[in-house]
């Protein structure tokens, strides 16, 4: 693969502690642009921007429409719109309907981000309740792209990394705790 | 041919350039200014609900077979929406808004991308329960003849229904969402008393032209599919549209770029994206 341009994280139930956990574990130097799905039944992201602003090293914004995508900065997707990435490396958002019942579905930013870096992209699974991001996982590795799974025995709830596996299956399948340190060496290798 | 990728990135670009010409040429709808990503991910929907295993085989299709038209018209505009979907905007257009359209003795709205009605009869219902509607007229406009129908009709899931009835109640409606449709098992059908001053019409943002004079233009979500360009060139239609001191409300999480029609516009209430248009005063020195 090529040094790695971008890291798109997906996440259900138990996210935000796992979230933590990974964006908190990021190195400062990192200039990788960081798409983070979340499932969320909130209506905004502000909350979790200012969680995740208190342990990150990097900055953590919303990814906001037709702005372009900012390396070494963290991007979460606004609830209630599908986050894509236009290949000019611009953001787009879509109302379409919920895929997996999300919305955002890790799927469709997945997809997205698989065409816009293919080699240069490293995708990440971590805890969630269902089997939303899994084929959109198994394009970024059909593309070139690098797969990491939470294992999902460490996860808070296993349907995500567990559907991930076996739809995709992973070049890395590695507990919590090891996921923050293992993209810092793939991303400053 | 072993060295012939079968993913090579520019082959989408290439199938959706072409997809595009053709329905351009041969039906006279042009998608070239709709911002790539979504556009190709319903391309994709569109062709695995039609069984084409690419978008090159739904090209042939739509090239040769013209009843599947409608079809394709609404895969590409994937009509989505709720009744007072983002509760917190329809309180603001009740309490902000309404007052000073109050002022008008007609009132002319245009809900533009009307898809499937659920915005129409809010507003309706809205603008009914605010005593405004027997003065108000809602021009309802989208570029698909099946959309148009559907909004017509109003009717929805009863699944929907609960949702937004709470939707209602949060966007202070004074009455109950009940006393507006007639429910059956399966599905809701919308009071058609509510239809009274709504006129449906096609309208085709990309390419037609200043549609009415408008006091309010409601459009949500749907200049996020257009590229730079196409955005520019409908707010400047909405600009054209709305008299002095006009409304333009757009979806929560829309962003104008800095285009020369969006300069015109000053926001009115941002946290709602409703924005504005200078009044007879300010726009004096102008």
């Amino acid at each position: 693969m090529s040094t790695p341009a971008a890291i798109a994280i997906g996440c259900s139930a138990g996210g935000v502690d796992a979230l933590k956990a990974v964006l908190g574990g990021l190195d400062a130097k990192l200039s990788q642009a960081i798409l983070v799905c979340l499932h969320s039944r909130s209506d905004t992201v502000d909350m979790l921007c200012q969680v995740l602003k208190r342990i990150s090293a990097l900055p953590v914004v919303e990814a906001i429409e037709r702005d372009a995508v900012q390396s070494g900065v963290i991007h979460l997707a606004p609830p209630g719109y599908h986050l894509l990435v236009e290949s000019d490396l611009h953001f787009a958002l879509s109302i379409d309907p919920r895929v997996n019942h999300a919305r955002p579905s890790i799927d469709v930013l997945f997809y997205s981000v698989a065409e816009v870096w293919r080699d240069a992209l490293i995708g990440v699974i971590l805890t969630g309740a269902n089997a939303d991001g899994a084929a959109g996982l198994r394009r970024i590795r059909q593309l070139g792209g690098v797969a990491v799974v939470q294992s999902p025995s460490d996860a808070e709830a296993t349907a995500m990394p567990q559907a991930a596996l076996e739809v995709a299956g992973a070049d890395y399948c590695v507990p919590l705790s090891d996921i923050a340190p293992l993209l810092n060496r793939l991303c400053l290798a | 041919m072993n060295d012939i990728k079968v993913d090579a990135p520019e082959l989408d670009s290439i199938e959706l350039d072409l997809f595009v010409q053709a329905l351009q040429k041969r039906h006279g709808y042009d998608f070239s200014e709709y911002a790539p990503a979504s556009l190709k991910r319903r391309l994709r929907l569109l062709a695995d609900q039609l069984h084409c295993k690419t978008i090159t085989g739904l090209t042939e299709r739509v090239l040769h077979e013209p009843q599947l038209l409608p079809n394709v018209l609404e895969g590409l505009t994937v009509p989505t929406s709720e009744m007072f979907r983002d509760p917190a905007v329809f309180r603001t257009l009740r309490e902000k808004v309404f007052p000073l359209l109050a002022s008008y003795p007609l009132i002319n709205i245009w809900q533009a991308g009307c898809a499937h009605g659920q915005e129409v009869y809010s507003l309706a219902i809205l603008l009914e329960e605010a005593g405004l509607y027997d003065r108000s007229q809602i021009f309802a406009t989208d570029l698909s003849d099946r959309a148009l129908q559907r909004a017509s009709e109003g009717i929805y899931s009863v699944k929907d229904a609960q949702q937004w009835s709470r939707n209602y109640q949060a966007a202070g409606g004074t009455h109950s969402l009940a006393d507006y449709c007639s429910a059956g098992y399966k599905l809701i059908k919308l009071n058609q008393r509510l239809r009274r001053h709504v006129t449906f019409a096609l309208h085709n943002l990309a390419i037609d032209g200043v549609f009415c004079e408008a006091h309010l233009i409601l459009c949500r979500n749907v200049l996020i599919y257009f590229s730079d360009p196409l955005q520019d060139r409908a707010l400047a239609l909405f600009r054209d549209s709305l008299v002095r001191g006009g409304f333009l409300c757009l979806g929560l999480r829309e962003n104008l770029n800095p285009s020369h029609a969006a300069q015109d516009f000053s926001p009115f209430i941002e946290s709602a994206r409703i924005y504005r248009l200078p009044t007879q005063a300010e726009g004096a020195h102008a």
